[in-house]
């Protein structure tokens, strides 16, 4: 019974292990990336130690894959959200798909200050479907400076 | 199938494979960035590795090697942020 639930859990937890690099060859952005492994490794991992600790069943083995998965699940999101954060600041490239990029036009990447309202004075017309605010005056050199009020 | 054949013959490869891919996007991976989260991913997956190989082999110390390899990746993760945003605001 304990060998019957220790396959189990190991087998879910190499199963998710293998669909995070999956998505890490698979897709096409790399917060799409980071999205795809940093929850799926978090699972992976603790399947994996679950199922150590129920085949070995010690007391030493029990506590450390506990401390494994608890460091795991505390350091994890941290880490995917700083990497997140370098590669948005380091102008990494979007999915060309991509909807809704929220901070586009409110955040000084320079100064790191979030803005409530676009920060040029004037939208663009909405014409076809959704207004695009424009970039932040301030990120990028070789963006036209903003149009002033006509 | 035992749990510890289970591991050496099913578990193993998979993540064998499952690391080839990961070092795969890291040989191509764009960007900088690409290449940190195939870092981080394969630190992760070398973690479930060290699990896998205390079930199959038996040993409770390549847990040990786990947990070691969970402190070190996190340090590193944040270590390579850091400076990928400080070499940016230059």
């Amino acid at each position: 019974m304990r060998e019957i639930a220790a396959s189990i859990l190991i087998v879910l937890g190499t199963t998710l292990m293998f669909l995070a690099s999956l998505g890490i060859l698979r897709m096409p952005d790399v917060f799409m990336r980071l999205s795809a492994t940093a929850k799926a490794t978090t699972l992976g991992v603790a399947f994996t130690m679950a199922g150590a600790a129920v085949f070995l069943n010690e007391i030493g083995v029990s506590s450390r894959s506990a401390a494994i998965v608890l460091f795991i699940c505390l350091t994890t999101p941290v880490a995917g959200h700083m990497i997140a954060r370098a590669a948005y600041n380091s102008g990494a490239p979007l999915w060309k798909g991509t909807m809704v990029d929220e901070l586009r036009g409110r955040y000084d990447r320079r100064h790191h200050r979030l803005e409530s309202h676009p920060a040029a004075p004037t939208l663009p017309p909405a014409e076809s479907g959704e207004a695009v605010p424009p970039e932040f005056p301030g990120n990028s050199e070789d963006a036209p400076s903003h149009p002033g009020p006509a | 199938m035992n749990p510890e054949n289970l591991a050496l013959n099913v578990a193993m490869p998979v993540l064998g494979v499952s690391l080839v891919m990961a070092f795969a996007r890291l040989v191509r991976g764009p960007n900088l960035v690409d290449r940190v989260v195939a870092v981080d991913l394969i630190g992760t997956l070398s973690i479930g590795i060290a699990g896998v190989y205390a079930v199959a082999t038996h040993q409770a110390v390549f847990l040990d090697v786990a947990v070691i390899l969970a402190m070190l990746l996190f340090l590193g993760t944040i270590a390579f942020a850091y400076f990928i945003e400080r070499r940016t605001e230059r």
